[in-house]
């Protein structure tokens, strides 16, 4: 009985791929999320994931539907988003919020126009992915992207984390802030496509974001940061596929549910600037101390 | 930092900084001598964060020019406000001293042999012995800046740049930091540190800049905090500061 709804699911090859796949996605991923977090860029995160839509969209269209073509058009995109958002956060002085909202906006209409205007594309695989059709090409881009994104996070990782710590100081030792940022953001394009391929550009970054966010829940260490969001994106992978399958809710929408669900776990009852932390220390601190309604 | 350093002296002529169109500073020359103590005082708005910037080589220049003697940034260190800095990113004590052997290090290389050794010896220096492995975000205001003065202790500079080094802090820490900066003036570091509590300049820095947007008065702490220069540079203060608020 167990048995069958834990482990036969995977009997059959698309299961395994759509496991495979988003068991790479997951090790490469929230690591970056739990950066984003940190350098407090995750509304970026979200404007990213719709930016690329366009990209792929002309992908698309030039490319006849090649899963390759898509993913350049894909990175293009973003890349010009990561660039747009830069200029954007200079010209205004760090009050970007609502031009990234704008360009969210656009980005999206465009991806769509242009998607509408092309025969043969189905908007719905694009904007919810398919993640129980992931073939062998998919599943190469999502590893090859995933892949990628560790070995640049290892390569970047001492200046990137000064840099989002204490950026002045790093570019008073003639550290390069900006170009260790790009590298990083080139980083966080790559798995925001390989994340399409299977989640869509609506969800691309649900295991990258969901898992960062609820990890601060669990761990005030970098370090274990990163474990805890890796294990969270690893579970919500595998139980949104058990979802999936037996509950017959499309695989995107379920790998994001699960992750979800254990970021408002984490939320209410995880060790860490919780619901619950925060009212074990207001009954520690008396009467008078904070009402650990705030989120 | 044990022995006696000699830094070469800083030159500043006719420095002109900007934020967008307006004016941080404005026509400011004079130089920092060797070995000099100066405090860095004026009004809110009046340049002092945005001319240490400047000295680090993080604020471009609109006009003038600053001669490091030969000087590379990497070798004046700068402490930045405590607020620019957010203390609740997870780190460790230890991994921000640490940071202070940058030069050694880069990007990719190995820690130099003994760093583990230093960082412990920095966090006794400032009294936060056996801090290493502590995480930055359960420190008070006044251990914070412990730490990032433990980290200038690594990073040994010539040439020191203070911003607001003592805000902030409870009494007991402001003591013993103002220690560290005496005994670092000791050794003949060149230091420069912006500070609001005028009766603290007057107790230790023997030089002054008063700055409000345009310099002041530079020169011997006694004669530029005279009531005539702290009265001229509140009214440059109001100047600047009328025609924003009818814009405003």
């Amino acid at each position: 009985m167990i048995h069958e709804l834990l482990f036969t699911p995977f009997d059959a090859a698309f299961m395994r791929r759509a496991l495979a796949g988003c068991v790479a996605l997951s090790l490469a991923a929230p690591p970056l999320g739990v950066l984003l977090v940190l350098r407090r860029m995750s509304l970026t995160s979200e404007v990213l994931q719709h930016g690329i839509l366009p990209g792929v969209a002309i992908g698309a269209v030039l490319g006849g539907l090649s899963l390759w073509a898509m993913g350049l058009g894909g990175f293009i995109a973003g890349l010009a988003v990561v660039l747009l958002a830069g200029v954007l956060a200079r010209a205004t002085g760090g009050r970007e919020d609502s031009q990234l909202a704008g360009l969210y906006l656009l980005a999206l209409a465009l991806g769509v126009a242009i998607i509408s205007t092309t025969r043969g594309v189905d908007l719905g695989h694009l904007l919810f992915g398919s993640v129980l059709a992931v073939d062998g090409a998919a599943l190469l881009l999502m590893a090859g992207a995933a892949s990628i994104a560790v070995l640049g996070l290892a390569v970047i990782w001492r200046p990137l984390v000064v840099e989002s710590f204490d950026p002045d100081f790093l570019r008073a030792m003639g550290g390069l802030g900006a170009a260790w940022h790009l590298a990083f953001m080139a980083l966080v394009v790559l798995c925001v496509v390989a994340g399409f391929a299977a989640l869509g550009t609506l969800m691309s970054i649900g295991l990258m974001m969901l898992p960062a966010v609820a990890a601060r829940h669990w761990s005030d260490r970098l370090g274990g940061q990163m474990r805890a969001a890796i294990v969270m994106a690893l579970l919500a992978s595998y139980g949104g596929l058990l979802l999936s399958f037996h509950a017959d809710v499309p695989g995107g929408p379920a790998i994001v549910l699960m992750a979800g669900v254990q970021w408002l776990a984490g939320l209410l009852a995880g060790p860490h600037a919780s619901l619950r932390a925060r009212w074990s220390a207001s009954r520690a601190d008396g009467a008078d101390g904070a009402d650990g309604a705030g989120a | 930092m044990v022995g006696m350093v000699t830094p070469p002296p800083i030159t500043i002529e006719d420095l002109e900084c900007r934020f967008g169109r307006r004016r941080a500073v404005a026509g400011l020359s004079g130089t920092f001598a060797p070995g000099s103590l100066t405090a860095i005082v004026g009004p809110n708005g009046g340049g002092k964060t945005t001319l240490l910037r400047a000295l680090a080589g993080l604020h471009p220049l609109h006009g003038g020019r600053i001669d490091r003697g030969g000087l590379a940034a990497r070798q004046i260190a700068l402490l930045p406000q405590a607020s620019a800095l957010d203390r609740s990113f997870p780190v460790t004590c230890g991994e921000v001293v640490a940071l202070g052997a940058w030069g050694a290090m880069g990007a990719w290389g190995a820690a130099p042999a003994g760093l583990d050794g230093q960082v412990e010896a920095a966090l006794g220096e400032v009294g936060l012995h056996g801090f290493a492995a502590r995480q930055v975000g359960a420190l008070s205001a006044g251990q914070f800046q412990r730490v990032m003065f433990a980290r200038l202790i690594l990073q040994d500079a010539p040439v020191l740049l203070l911003d607001e080094p003592t805000s902030a802090v409870d009494a007991r820490t402001e003591a013993d930091l103002m220690a560290l900066i005496r005994a670092w003036h000791a050794e003949g570091r060149t230091i420069v540190a912006v500070l609001h509590d005028l009766e603290l300049v007057r107790a230790t820095f023997p030089q002054t800049l008063l700055l409000a947007g345009e310099p002041v008065a530079w020169g011997p702490t006694a004669n530029v905090l005279a009531p005539e220069n702290r009265l001229r540079a509140r009214l440059l203060a109001e100047a600047q500061d009328t025609p924003r608020r009818r814009a405003a």
